[in-house]
């Protein structure tokens, strides 16, 4: 245990220092958000139907960001050899690095969620449904995003083939987690569409792990 | 406890480096792998220490604890340093210990007494709260040393050990091997510079 804290710990005082990158993931968050009206136009009512979409896509995109450091800034260094030799397993070392990538970079983009909500022009209830749906919804981002993050590092291919590869398996989770905003918002059964957006995170947690692990295991050299 | 290889082949994006290549180290021993750049010194390191598939033969260390992989006793030294510029020289050492699993027993002012010790030991105790992007290459080779007196491991891979150290530091770093290798360790190292210990030579490659 005292490894994997010591992992995480690390992890999240590294991207929270300088250079560390953890706020560029709420700022292309914010960008994201705020060119939306100048896209859409003036029309209130119109942003408001879109904007739980909108604010899901912007996390999406935003969590897509920043995942390429989840390990190639330990493969650039060599750490990523030592955490391989090392005593711990290493699907947990994979899932520690995991949660500690997700509240530096995913955490913040659920916290500024109200915040940019206000620009969409969405109310308190429609807001914190959507914040809600992304703190359920972010986690599977992260993990089923950490399989593509050590696919990159083993092939040797960084950002672009990460988004193509990563996406399509983020698609189940932005159309649950878009649901189940719609839903909250216009009165629908909220609890369906939320539960499978739980689901979907807590397979991640799962599956995320072992994947990365193995890629990490057999791809390295 | 002895490290050995029999008839270990690496290839390498379908080519052969090396073939049938044996090998031995015993407790209290050094090899030293010798070789032309491209002979795959660097590979048969990595190999050792699991982070490199074997195309053929075995690697294998008898006498060690039962429990735990060859890889798992072993140190390994790279060319890439494994610091992270952004944390300071004592957090990062505190990191690796913490994560490789070195003494936890024991008061926490102990815990960062053992770690200042170990710096001491390679000359960097006037440096422990500076970031490690202020290093110099040297320093932070110096560091990654500290970090093999830090966590204790039997075996120790050295990959060009004695790049970017200065003449006290290579004769520093001498003695330290020394002094493992006195406690029963083992050392393997890629080397173009002589150690500075009595090392066996393994040469490979070489054959034109």
């Amino acid at each position: 245990m005292t490894a994997l804290a010591a992992l995480i710990r690390r992890d999240i005082a590294i991207s929270l220092r300088v250079g560390g990158g953890a706020l560029i993931g709420v700022l292309f968050f914010l960008t994201v958000v705020v060119l939306m009206p100048f896209a859409v136009g003036p029309d209130l009512a119109l942003l408001t139907r879109l904007g739980p979409a909108i604010l899901w896509l912007g996390a999406l995109l935003a969590s897509l960001l920043t995942l390429d450091r989840l390990f190639t800034a330990d493969h650039d260094d060599g750490s990523l050899d030592l955490i391989v030799m090392g005593r711990t397993p290493l699907e947990l070392a994979c899932a520690a690095k995991a949660l500690a990538h997700w509240v530096a970079a995913g955490l913040p983009l659920v916290i500024a969620t109200p915040v940019l909500g206000l620009l969409l022009n969405l109310d308190a209830l429609s807001t914190s449904a959507v914040a809600l749906t992304l703190l359920a919804g972010t986690p599977a981002l992260t993990f089923t995003g950490m399989i593509g993050a050590a696919l990159a590092v083993t092939l040797h291919r960084g950002g672009l083939l990460l988004a193509v590869l990563v996406l399509p398996l983020s698609i189940p989770v932005l159309i649950f987690g878009v649901a189940a905003s719609q839903a909250a918002i216009s009165g629908l059964s909220f609890g369906a569409p939320f539960s499978i957006l739980c689901a979907l995170s807590l397979i991640s947690f799962v599956i995320g792990p072992f994947a990365a692990a193995a890629s990490l295991r057999h791809g390295l050299d | 406890m002895r490290l050995s290889g029999r008839g270990v082949r690496c290839v390498r994006g379908g080519r052969d480096v090396f073939s049938g290549l044996d090998f031995e180290a015993s407790s209290g021993e050094a090899l030293a792998i010798i070789g032309a750049n491209g002979s795959g010194k660097f590979l048969l390191l990595r190999m050792i220490a699991g982070l490199l598939a074997i195309a053929e033969g075995s690697i294998g260390l008898e006498g060690g604890e039962t429990e735990l992989t060859l890889p798992e006793q072993a140190h390994y030294l790279g060319h890439r340093d494994a610091l992270k510029p952004a944390l300071s020289v004592l957090e990062n050492l505190s990191f690796w210990r913490d994560f490789l699993g070195g003494e936890r027993s024991g008061a926490k002012k102990d815990l960062k007494e053992g770690l200042e010790e170990s710096l001491a030991a390679v000359g960097l105790d006037h440096a422990v709260h500076l970031p490690a992007a202020y290093l110099s290459a040297g320093q932070r080779r110096r560091l990654s040393i500290a970090r093999l007196l830090t966590v204790r491991r039997p075996i120790w891979l050295l990959d060009e050990p004695t790049n970017a150290l200065d003449v006290a530091g290579q004769s520093l770093f001498a003695r330290l091997m020394g002094e493992h290798l006195g406690s029963g360790g083992v050392i393997v190292a890629a080397t173009h510079a002589p150690l500075g210990i009595a090392a066996r030579e393994l040469r490979i490659g070489g054959v034109s």
